[in-house]
């Protein structure tokens, strides 16, 4: 049984923020999902002080081995989510993740006092690194801004703030040390990547933002490196994530550092992915203690 | 009915050629039975993602047909104790695409990923008297395949029903004979290959201007431009109307947010959970 931040977990893996709606899974598959929910925690989509409505369509985009987004952050803006969507969370099995974004650290600490002081939320996940909102970008970029917006937060929850890491920088590692540095419990990595894909048929950026961010098995190498990097560079806990789409790709992520993994993209291709990985994790740890486990030089 | 959670490995029974298209059927054994209109998930279980790294996500696909497969118990040959064998799926499917390509490739006995079904349905006409116009069924290429489904389902529950079909041209038409070889269709293609020279939406403002119409409801699946014109007729008209709409869409059970429709008074509608029928007026446009 994993620990992470004082939270308790049934196993190491949890879901990306944004890649997996358990209010409308739960209209789709009803409380079976309930019965079999697949990842440990549940970290909700980013929520921000105002409702958005998201981006302009056409908002995906398939690439090799992966797939670029922009969606824009679409959510009911805190009251909604206190009022419509909290208590919907509130019913899941596990502890429950909040994602939250805001433009300045005003609107920030605002977020972080509402959300803290609910009882059903275990944890809140800081969104300084979306790159789909100009917003994002400032904060997570920069190591002075990261521990600045930490230190101004700290003193307002007892509650684990883990610092989602943008991987659009030259040095993550300075981010993620910042980051600790302003009192940040934890750090979870990579979001996506800056990502554009012209189509062929129209000769223009098949995303209508123009770009997005890349995600999917694609960006594993790129994940792999940085967690390794960040787990060299600070002694927080780390969620590792970036086209974890098996169990072996979990343990890679394990391997370099991270205490829990993150499942994202490949929840589109199969809504029970997180239990699938997380068993075959499980698999690999009980082969490994009942000695099974050949050495493999490949 | 909800989908089983989670997506489920399906054999290939069949895939011929229908007209330019394709007809493959899939048999599942879990799943509940569909509702016209109701969606898919699919990826071939081999080489999905291994060939030039696409396709990765799956693809959603309306389901043309639903039949229940039975059997008999050998013991006891008593209809009562016919046990089911779960249901063969029907999708029609044109390959546009290296993930409609491969699954246009699909062989018998090969294993298929499905999730679902997904999405909502249609609603019956409003006005069922005796001298009501009925449903009038307009379909455009591809997208006739949910309407064999909903012609089903009406003829079952004695809903009159009309059915208008048009495609481009003969590469470009199909499924007609497997879906549709049950009842009278009204045909037009572009190109004069069949039926009326011109489009399905002109065998649609004549049926409109009959002085029964304004009882009918209108069910259409097409091009969005086809699309586009028979919501605004049918807004035009005071006619009923419900549009089948399609739009990229990674996961089809509201996880991407990718399927974003705009409405019309801002905001958007998710198709994967909010469609992908939708009433005509609800959606700004169908150009996904």
């Amino acid at each position: 049984m994993p620990d992470f931040c004082g939270i308790e977990l049934r196993h190491e893996v949890i879901n990306a923020s944004g890649t997996f709606d358990a209010i409308a899974a739960r209209r789709v598959y009803g409380d079976t999902l309930l019965e079999r929910f697949p990842f440990s925690a549940f970290v909700s989509k980013t929520i921000t002080p105002e409702a958005r409505v998201g981006n302009q369509p056409q908002r995906i985009w398939e690439t090799p081995a992966g797939m670029i987004n922009s969606i824009g952050l679409p959510n009911k803006g805190l009251a909604g989510f206190l009022a419509e969507d909290l208590p919907q969370l509130a019913e899941l099995p596990v502890p429950l993740i909040v994602s939250v974004m805001a433009t300045g650290r005003d609107e920030f600490a605002r977020l972080v006092t509402a959300v803290g002081e609910r009882p059903e939320v275990a944890a809140m996940e800081l969104n300084v690194s979306c790159p789909n909102v100009h917003s994002g970008l400032i904060v997570g970029e920069q190591p002075a801004e990261t521990e600045a917006l930490l230190e101004a937060l700290r003193p307002l929850t007892e509650k684990p703030l883990i610092v989602k890491l943008t991987p659009n920088v030259a040095d993550p590692a300075a981010v993620a040390v910042a980051a600790a540095q302003g009192g940040a419990d934890a750090v979870s990595l990579i979001n996506t990547l800056k990502a554009s894909a012209i189509d062929p048929a129209t000769g223009q950026p098949g995303i209508a933002a123009g770009h997005g961010g890349l995600s999917g098995p694609a960006v594993r190498p790129v994940a792999i490196a940085q967690v390794r990097a960040v787990a060299a560079a600070v002694d927080v806990p780390i969620v590792g994530m970036g086209g974890i789409s098996s169990g072996a790709d979990g343990l890679e992520f394990l391997a370099a550092g991270a205490t829990l993994v993150a499942v994202g993209t490949e929840n589109f291709r199969d809504p029970r992915a997180g239990d699938r990985v997380a068993g075959e994790i499980a698999g690999a740890f009980e082969a490994a203690r009942s000695g099974s486990l050949s050495r493999r030089h490949s | 009915m909800t989908a089983p959670f989670g997506r489920r490995l399906c054999e290939v029974s069949e895939n011929r050629a229908s007209g330019g298209y394709r007809l493959f059927s899939l048999i599942d054994e879990e799943g509940p039975e569909p509702e016209p209109g109701q969606f898919y998930m699919l990826a071939s279980e081999q080489h999905w993602e291994q060939r030039s790294q696409r396709p990765l996500l799956p693809r959603a696909l309306s389901v043309a047909e639903a039949t229940p497969l039975t059997s008999s118990l050998t013991a006891n040959s008593a209809a009562k104790d016919e046990v089911s064998d779960g249901l063969r799926l029907d999708f029609l499917i044109e390959g546009i695409g290296p993930g409609t390509d491969r699954l246009c490739e699909l062989r018998e006995g090969e294993g298929v990923w499905v999730n679902g079904p997904l999405g909502n349905t249609f609603s019956p006409p409003r006005e069922l008297s005796a001298g009501a116009a009925g449903a009038i069924l307009v379909g455009g290429g591809i997208g006739i395949a949910p309407l064999a489904l909903l012609r089903r389902n009406f003829a079952a529950q004695n809903i009159p029903t009309r059915v208008l079909l048009g495609f481009r041209d003969a590469a470009h038409s199909g499924g007609l004979d497997d879906l549709f070889a049950c009842c009278e269709v009204r045909l037009a293609s572009d190109d004069g290959h069949a039926g009326h020279h011109g489009y399905v939406t002109d065998l649609l403002a004549s049926m409109l201007a009959g002085d029964d119409a304004s009882s009918a409801a209108v069910y259409a699946c097409g091009p969005p431009p086809m699309l586009d014109a028979v919501g605004s007729m049918c807004l035009a008209a005071g006619v009923a109307c419900e549009l089948a709409m399609e739009s990229p869409m990674a996961c089809g059970y509201g996880a991407c947010f990718g399927c974003a429709v705009p409405k019309p008074g801002g905001g958007y509608l998710r198709l994967c959970v909010d469609g992908p029928v939708v009433r005509a007026g609800e959606v700004e446009t169908a150009h996904a």
